[in-house]
């Protein structure tokens, strides 16, 4: 076959080393390589792609900087002048559990579930026929409809892709690319143009608030750590991302690593620092090694180092690993594992901004945050507050989990209800049996492990900081679990409570010790030993460890067991006075129960019964004695009529 | 000026720098397990939580007062967090209490009964684990631990050691010597100051009580004790008499009603000290010896020299300290008075000291199996000793120590306090060449900072003199002797706080003013007797007379003088990193002593066990750190299959696992496997 070209390229775009101008449309094959993506095999997919195309005759144009074995030549993508396909990887874009995913530009068509055995019939279609290949898009489960594409898609339809915008768009690895979308002239115009104290000012004006739990206002935080007087000040980016289903930061690390390098950039010319530590967790080792390569390649370009731009400043900025301690998000013991000791809180005060990193003035900021920052001095304070509410301006981005139609990472402006969330970009709750139950809908954990539940009546709260903290819960890094009826909250409390008790750092009293006991409580009422006693003195405990911890995870640790039980305390009580879990979850308090309209006599069930549990006449409805059965369940999975359920 | 309220009181502000301290000193003591005013604070125990106006429920000690503060000490809210508090610790405590040694003394105990917890709601989740009881010094209970951290503050904030640390997270946490070895084979110097501050019993000193007992008991032997300075003004807070009282004629008293043959004074021994130390301070001065030369009294300070500054040895006095001179001379020459063979005469020091229940076992201090000082027990153990008895302490008559060693001059008794052995000094070459004009120098040398200069005159002779306290001020002193810009002729360096008075046998105290009251009782004692240098002591001259001949003599040196030795920081089985399996192997270890560190050989060791795994060599190299070869001047020193190669480069260390594997099999072929 010889060199085809496709109509739709449009020329002019692929001179080479020219900029691409941002709007052009190029013939495009973007594959996602988002660590959910990569672990779903994208990484196979984009080879096989380059095999395809190659075999069917196709000049792909592949930036060696998306090629795996060498991640050494830098910024973008070689373009040759006559070649027609560029092939490239992006971020994450969010929609993990569909992935890998596929889009082909310029018609921004989305396959997604894509496999190797996939792709000859993408370009033998697709490509070369210009037909779309319906078996590969994303069906809306509610609408049983196909999407050709993101802006058909209600996953995407309703978000406001702002900070995670160039995520998926321009590829991570690439310098060039970022810099073709206007990447590092905020920073510029930072550094030139204003006086740090201008910055501060436009940070603080759009009220831009902290990503990473507390929405501490930015431009405050600045202020404090620029009017100390030190000639030695930091700029830490906390990319310790711990909660357990959260990928925000590590998104946008993956994705958009410039961004953040840039927001930093911003941050250290704000207070007037000129050393930056982007701390990273040690889980993340894609995210370590794109905003490596990016400063690295922000070196090499001169954007970092000495001189910036053409001034007598230096920045430097290193990547450090974490060693795996969730606590390490807490900004004190970042600090600390920074220093080389063992991370654990301290008191405040001293805040960071007065006596941080080695004692010195120091901005920790999170990713996400920083990753902001750009945008805002491109757009003004102004423009960027018309973005979400008067209190919480701007986007935030959510980890959407759990009995939800759609699952993966979403970024909404602040102002949303978690109505809009849950049933028009999740899609709806999932029953227990995984098919969309519109009734099913029980609560929704907000903020992580630290965070709390909200209900039924919060379902049309406008999402913001504060309305949130009203609630009774927190924003916090951005975890979004929704749970449907079959969920125990007993059970939802004590898996919360497991997580923060063996991330505590164990220094203080209340966290290290009252966590355990707290865990010890709720396994106690789940299991059948409590009594209304139990849950007064979890509620004084919980009480106690929320008031007097020493660090935010200590605080925050009882949140789980405080919301569930103001919210949900019938089964809390349901479990210690009637020993039964309304929601049937809990193993140890329900028992099998024969149907007998289904039970046909076979006595299989008895004959499995470890204790002896079960009686009846061969070819009559058995019964299970509740005071003998252990409620292992294998009469369950013995029976072959489905007549024996759980209470 | 500022102020502010305190549970409705006013309370005006000087400088305090926590919200803690300004309600202890408008009299309320708020419960604390991890604050004290030496340490840094450290915010763990949440006891000492208040009630701020606009600010609501924070700890005290992190929080600095401010003008206008409004402070409420006990609210609801707080006792009950603070009982929830105690009720947590003790469902994680053994609760063996009755048996605990350090029961009267128990922080925890004692709030727990200050605060009203008579309950623990909560089922126990203590898991015993085994008590190290590995040195001969100090027992350390994790059983009765509670994590407050305070040892670990202190060890390295004060002393600048750092032996024991947090490790683990969540409900594993737990304090530990490095790689969870044993505290005899780290680098703790058995000062003890973590066994001071530790609330509970879970580091305190080891009791040697019922060998004394034993020895008592047996009609074979002759008991002798010797008594420090610094024991006469302390023993007495066990027996609510305040600090700093003088007991030493109650000592005599007790310790001869429970059945010692001779009660002598270690002052004694401080004097001879005094004589043979000054001596060989003018001997080094006239003949351009090594100076600075630093004192020898305290053995946690040796073993700290030893350990970190091997090089500065040399500076070390020679003089044995004056339990170990007193445990020489009491085991050679008492015997005709006591009418018994060396083996039967038993020596046992009364001592403010944990760390000199480790120096009696030192082999310099033994001879033939018999140690010069059999046990070493602390104030605390003396005192127990006579509650177990049954003596009522306080209504004793004194009694006068045994002759000869029991006669001392004041200069002898200022060994207790910081500073003393330098005053001790200056009064003895005062006294020999007349020419010292010590009265300016006296109250630097006798105020309480933990490190001080004083400059005094021998004749036309400027004499520098440091004194320090604390290890982490000796650390700082040391290092400017080694990089040989500092000056000092003489440098006194004391381990604990205060010098012996502070020491960590004495009754527990966490109140900085019974320091100074103690202090005030040693130079009180000075003033009482009729002697003031240790060249007066009529004793001490008879001493040489008879038996030594001169100071510096060959048998003063054989019975007054010692030696010492490089020493590692870690001991113990090596810590493995990369274990091969059966068969041929080759033997790597890297030296990860500070002298090696220092000279880069962590950076040796990453480049080594990179180089291992990328060849796929991990099954016939096997990699280990080791803690000292005892050639650190040419440090990184590692060890290839038992040779040691010194100054080594990852270059050098290459070629050795080469050349050691081409013995066994072809490189080639390893790399290919």
């Amino acid at each position: 076959m010889n060199n085809k070209t496709i109509e739709i390229t449009v020329a002019g775009d692929a001179t080479k080393g020219a900029p691409v101008p941002s709007k052009t449309k190029t013939r495009k094959i973007v594959i996602c390589a988002g660590t959910g993506c990569v672990a779903n095999g994208s990484l196979d997919v984009f080879r096989e792609f380059e095999k395809v195309l190659e075999e069917r005759g196709f000049r792909t144009l592949v930036g060696e900087a998306t090629k795996e074995k060498d991640p050494g030549n830098g910024d973008g993508i070689r373009t040759d002048p006559d070649s027609n396909i560029r092939l490239s990887k992006s971020g994450c874009q969010g929609f993990c559990q569909m992935g890998p995913l596929v889009t082909i530009y310029p018609e921004e068509i989305l396959y997604t579930k894509v496999v190797p055995g996939d792709v000859e019939e993408i370009v033998k279609e697709t490509l070369e026929s210009g037909r779309i290949v319906q078996r590969l898009l994303y069906v809306d489960p509610v609408s049983s409809r196909s999407c050709t594409g993101h802006h058909e898609i209600p996953f995407y339809q309703r978000q406001h892709r702002f900070v995670l915008k160039l995520c998926g768009e321009i590829d991570p690895e690439s310098l060039q690319d970022y810099r073709n979308r206007d990447g590092y002239s905020r920073a510029e115009q930072a550094w030139l143009r204003m006086t740090p104290e201008d910055v501060c000012n436009e940070i603080e004006q759009a009220n831009l608030r902290g990503r990473g739990g507390g929405g501490f206002p930015t431009g405050k935080k600045w202020h404090l750590a620029r009017i100390e007087a030190s000639t030695k000040k930091y700029v830490i980016c906390n990319g310790d991302e711990g909660d357990p289903g959260a990928f925000m930061d590590r998104s946008i690390m993956e994705g958009n690593p410039h961004s953040v390098i840039e927001g930093i950039m911003i941050a250290a010319r704000a207070i007037g620092a000129n050393e930056a530590y982007v701390y990273v967790r040690l889980e993340y080792p894609l995210a370590v090694a794109r905003i490596r390569k990016a400063v690295a390649d922000a070196e090499e370009e001169g954007i970092l180092g000495d001189g910036i731009f053409g001034t007598k400043e230096s920045l430097t900025v290193h990547v450090m690993e974490g060693a795996g301690a969730f606590v390490c998000g807490e900004e004190t013991a970042l600090i600390a594992s920074i220093e080389g000791k063992r991370g654990m809180p301290r008191p405040k005060p001293p805040f960071p901004s007065e006596s941080g990193l080695w004692g010195k003035p120091t901005v920790i900021n999170n990713v996400e945050t920083l990753a902001t920052v750009p945008l805002i001095i491109d757009m003004g304070a102004t423009k960027f507050r018309r973005l979400g509410t008067h209190g919480s301006p701007g986007t935030k981005t959510f980890a959407l989990s759990g009995h939800v139609a759609n699952t993966g990472l979403i970024e909404v402006p602040f102002g949303i209800t978690l109505r809009e969330i849950i049933y028009d970009i999740g899609g709806g709750v999932t029953g227990a049996n995984g098919k969309i139950d519109p009734n099913g809908f029980k609560a929704v954990q907000i903020g992580g492990p630290s965070g709390a539940c909200l209900t039924a009546e919060h379902l049309d709260l406008k999402l913001d900081f504060d309305s949130i903290k009203e609630a009774g819960a927190m924003i916090g890094s951005g975890g979004l679990v929704v749970m449907n009826t079959s969920t125990c909250m007993v059970a939802i409390a004590r898996y919360f409570m497991q997580f923060t008790q063996n991330e505590s750092c164990g220094k203080c009293v209340l966290c290290r010790e009252g966590t355990k006991q707290m865990l010890g409580l709720l396994d106690d009422i789940i299991e059948g030993r409590a009594t209304l006693q139990t849950i007064e003195l979890l509620e004084e405990l919980a009480s106690a460890v929320r008031i007097g911890s020493l660090c935010s995870l200590g605080k925050t640790a009882p949140n789980p067991v405080l919301s569930t039980l103001r919210q949900f305390r019938n089964e809390y009580e349901a479990h210690v006075i009637q020993k039964r879990c309304p929601a049937g979850e809990c193993r140890a308090l329900s028992k099998p129960v024969i149907d007998p309209a289904k039970c046909v006599g076979c006595t299989a069930c008895a004959r499995k019964c470890p204790v002896n549990a079960i009686h009846g006449e061969r070819k009559q409805p058995h019964t299970i004695d509740p005071e003998i059965c252990i409620g292992c369940g294998v009469c369950i999975e013995t029976c072959k009529f489905n007549a024996i359920g759980r209470n | 000026m500022a102020q502010v309220t305190i549970d409705g009181r006013t309370v005006t502000l000087e400088n305090e720098s926590n919200v803690l301290e300004v309600a202890r000193k408008s009299g309320i003591d708020i419960p604390t397990f991890c604050y004290h005013s030496e340490l840094s604070v450290y915010g763990a125990c949440r006891l000492c939580l208040v009630d701020i106006e606009g600010r609501g429920i924070v700890p005290s000690c992190s929080t600095p007062p401010a003008d206008g503060m409004v402070i409420r000490t006990n609210t609801e809210e707080i006792r009950k967090i603070r009982r929830m508090v105690l009720e947590l610790l003790l469902a994680n405590h053994d609760q063996s209490c009755p048996t605990c040694p350090k029961s009267s003394a128990c922080k925890l105990r004692e709030l727990a009964r200050r605060l009203g917890v008579e309950e623990v709601r909560f089922p126990s989740t203590h898991i015993p684990v085994e008590v190290d009881t590995s040195t001969a010094a100090l027992v350390r209970d994790p059983n009765k631990c509670i994590l407050c951290g305070d040892c670990v503050r202190m060890c390295s904030e004060v002393q600048g050691i750092g032996a024991i640390d947090l490790a683990y997270r969540g409900d594993r946490v737990s304090i530990q010597p490095a790689f969870g070895k044993k505290l005899s084979d780290v680098e703790c110097v058995y000062c003890g100051q973590c066994a001071r501050v530790c609330p509970t019993g879970a580091l305190r000193p080891k009791s040697e009580i019922d060998q004394v007992w034993a020895a008592i008991h047996d009609s074979e032997k002759r008991v002798v004790a010797q008594i420090a300075p610094a024991v006469r003004v302390a023993i007495g807070e066990s027996f609510g008499l305040p600090a700093g009282s003088i007991n030493t004629g109650q000592i005599v008293a007790a310790c001869k009603a429970m059945g010692f043959d001779r009660v002598y004074d270690t002052c004694f021994a401080a004097d001879l000290t005094v004589v043979e130390e000054s001596e060989e301070f003018l001997r080094r001065a006239e003949s351009g010896g090594v100076l600075p030369q630093f004192t020898s009294c305290c053995p946690a300070w040796v073993k700290f020299c030893e350990q970190y500054f091997p090089d500065l040895i040399p500076n070390l006095s020679s003089c044995r300290s004056p339990q170990q001179m007193f445990g020489s001379i009491a085991k050679s020459r008492l015997t005709g008075d006591l009418s018994c063979d060396r083996e039967n005469l038993v020596v046992v020091s009364i001592m403010p000291c944990t760390a000199k229940k480790f120096e009696k076992t030192r082999p310099e201090f033994v001879q033939n199996g018999l140690p010069d000082v059999d046990y070493v027990l602390t104030t605390q153990e003396l005192a127990q000793m006579v509650e177990e008895y049954g003596i009522r302490f306080s209504a004793l008559k004194p009694e006068s120590l045994d002759l000869p060693l029991g006669f001392k001059t004041g200069a002898g008794v200022l060994f207790g306090n910081s500073g003393g052995v330098t005053e001790a000094v200056l009064r003895y070459v005062a006294g020999k060449t007349g020419s010292v004009d010590t009265a300016a120098a006296v109250s630097t040398i006798r105020s309480d900072d933990g490190f001080r200069e004083a400059e005094v005159s021998i004749g036309d002779k400027k004499l520098k003199i440091a004194i320090v306290h604390g290890l982490a001020a000796a650390r700082r002193v040391a290092e400017d002797v080694r990089s040989g810009n500092c000056g000092y002729d003489f440098i006194e360096v004391m381990a604990c706080p205060g010098g012996c008075i502070g020491g960590a046998g004495q009754p527990v105290t966490f109140d900085r003013e019974t320091r100074r009251m103690r202090a005030e009782g040693i130079y009180e004692a000075d003033k009482m007797l009729q002697l003031h240098a240790s060249g007066e002591n009529p004793y001490i001259r008879r001493l040489y007379d008879d038996y030594l001949g001169t100071p510096g003599s060959e048998t003063a040196h054989a019975l007054l003088h010692t030696h010492y030795r490089s020493r590692k920081r870690i001991d113990g089985e090596v810590i493995s990193l990369i274990t091969s399996g059966a068969g041929r192997r080759i033997d790597v270890s890297v030296c990860m002593g500070t002298s090696c560190l220092v000279r880069g050989s962590q950076r040796l060791l990453q480049e080594m066990v990179s180089y291992v795994e990328e060849r796929g060599l991990e099954d016939v190299v096997n990699i280990e750190l080791t803690f000292c070869l005892e050639r650190c001047h040419n440090g990184p020193n590692i060890v290839v299959d038992k040779n040691i190669i010194e100054g080594c480069t990852f270059e050098k260390a290459r070629i050795a696992i080469e050349d050691a594997l081409g013995s066994t099999v072809g490189v080639a072929d390893m790399a290919e496997r």
